[in-house]
């Protein structure tokens, strides 16, 4: 049996709130749900038609979206990903997320989440900062112009990037 | 080590023992890793490539590792060592047909590969005769960890050890098994069979693996689900019900072709005998499906006086790169299919 609302003493609480006050203490409410919508603590109702009609007078279908997606580091666009099948950098998977998780999911599944062995290194948790992936292009770029002055300076910096 | 060293060892995956070796020829674990900081290879310049292999090889033949391994350059091999090094099952095709620099360390025993700048910077793999895929995970886990012990993997909290190739992200992990089921495919259950496997999200190949078709008696089972699973539960999986159930299926099927057909079973092991034995000429296929008749005799008590180390040995010596670097140059397909009837009657002893 459910207690019944701490406003109208009549119908069963089954809004269940805990507000965290600003000295850490916590206060509980027990609300029935007519209550709860007068008390205006319950979230909006979500207005589909709005959203779509939002989306549809922005012009771009869910596809057009998705294939404007560029990884900033290596440049890739999710359309060559899918007409290759291969990512080009470890930072595809934060650029493309929205388009690639549900791929993923397809592939293993559902699975959205590693579970298992990790590095036992942290540095490795770097891997999403592409700035040695950033900095390498810039190199060649530097060596391909002829500017050996910059490629120096930027060599020094992967260096310096790379030891631990 | 060079080639020649290697072609004058079988590997010690191709031993007769092993745990369920009369079904399961050898087990094997694949992981794929990338070093972080750089990208993924269809994105990398010549320049960074060269930069990976060079700076992973340094890393992979430091002497803090254990089995030691020798590192051969791809790049730099002729096309007919390319081509042996795939048919001993020690690079993949992707990786031979691959452009730039790129390799592959092999150790001594050829049981612990790492080849470098395949799909991913690093693929490791572990392999042994029969059935033995707990003793590989905890050796290629420790590889893994010496490995990372000097190379910052690419690794993403949500996503694990990220892949080139996202069907492979998460773990990187790829468990596979070679069976010989000639029993299942005489009978013709083996469509069932490999329906079953497919059903419960596991790929089927062939002899080679990845991009080779599931044909002869030989089929390579393995995972296909890299994320979301714990490498341990999916090599559990492989040890405590893929394996044992479709190990019992081909005993099964073996025993019924033995108390109803044994007559005809036997016709066609002795037949494959025959052949072999006489055979003045003979493709890879025809010796590929004679030889799997033979193992069948030996395993069921009928052929006693071949062991099964020749037979794994004439598998990996009767193929084309193999004919043709103990010959010492190229041969034609007519020469090839001579120079296999004559190996094959000289290592059966009646040349």
């Amino acid at each position: 049996m459910h207690p019944s609302c701490q406003l109208c003493h009549e119908q069963p609480a089954t809004v269940h709130l805990t507000n965290i006050l600003d000295g850490g203490e916590k206060r509980e409410r027990h609300l029935c749900e007519a209550c709860a919508e007068k008390e205006g603590v319950l979230p909006k109702p979500v207005n589909v038609m709005a959203q779509l009609t939002a989306f549809v007078q922005s012009g771009k279908s869910p596809e057009q979206q998705v294939a404007g997606l560029t990884c900033p580091q290596c440049k890739l666009t999710f359309v060559e990903f899918r007409n290759k099948g291969v990512l080009g950098c470890p930072a595809d998977y934060d650029a493309f997320a929205k388009a690639l998780n549900p791929l993923i999911e397809r592939a293993h599944q559902g699975a959205s989440h590693h579970v298992g062995k990790t590095p036992r290194r942290h540095g490795a948790a770097r891997c999403t900062d592409g700035d040695l992936i950033r900095l390498r292009r810039e190199l060649t770029r530097a060596v391909d112009d002829e500017r050996f002055e910059d490629a120096a300076q930027i060599r020094d910096t992967i260096r310096s990037l790379e030891t631990p | 080590m060079t080639i020649n060293q290697i072609m004058s060892k079988p590997g010690c995956w191709l031993g007769a023992g092993g745990p369920l070796s009369d079904i399961v020829i050898s087990s094997r674990i694949r992981l794929a890793r990338n070093v972080n900081g750089f990208p993924f290879l269809s994105r990398a310049t010549h320049t960074q490539r060269s930069e990976l292999a060079g700076f992973l090889k340094e890393r992979l033949e430091s002497s803090s590792f254990r089995p030691e391994f020798t590192y051969i350059d791809v790049d730099s091999l002729d096309e007919l060592g390319c081509q042996v090094l795939v048919e001993r099952h020690l690079v993949s095709r992707q990786l031979v047909e691959a452009k730039g620099a790129r390799g592959v360390s092999v150790s001594e025993n050829q049981n612990t590969v790492v080849m470098v700048n395949e799909e991913d910077h690093l693929r490791m793999h572990v392999v042994r005769a029969g059935m033995q895929l707990d003793e590989i995970w905890s050796a290629i886990d420790k590889l893994d960890d010496a490995i990372e012990s000097q190379v910052d993997y690419a690794f993403h909290p949500r996503y694990g050890y990220l892949t080139a190739c996202p069907t492979n992200v998460g773990t990187g992990i790829r468990v596979s098994v070679m069976l010989h089921l000639p029993a299942l495919k005489l009978t013709g259950e083996i469509e069932r069979v490999l329906r079953a496997a497919k059903d419960m999200n596991l790929a089927v190949r062939g002899l080679f693996g990845e991009g080779t078709e599931a044909t002869g008696d030989f089929f390579q089972v393995s995972n296909q689900v890299t994320l979301g699973r714990a490498e341990k539960e999916i090599v559990s999986e492989f040890r405590s019900t893929i394996v044992p159930r479709i190990v019992d299926y081909e005993r099964m099927a073996r025993q019924a072709l033995l108390d109803e057909k044994s007559r005809a079973l036997d016709d066609r092991i002795y037949r494959s005998y025959g052949t072999l034995r006489h055979a003045r000429t003979i493709s890879s296929e025809e010796t590929l499906l004679h030889l799997s008749h033979i193992r069948l005799g030996v395993h069921i008590g009928r052929i006693k006086d071949i062991p099964i180390e020749v037979l794994n040995e004439l598998f990996l010596e009767t193929q084309p790169a193999h004919l043709q670097n103990a010959h010492g140059g190229k041969l034609t397909g007519e020469q090839r299919s001579a120079a296999r009837a004559d190996l094959i009657r000289r290592k059966l002893g009646c040349a």
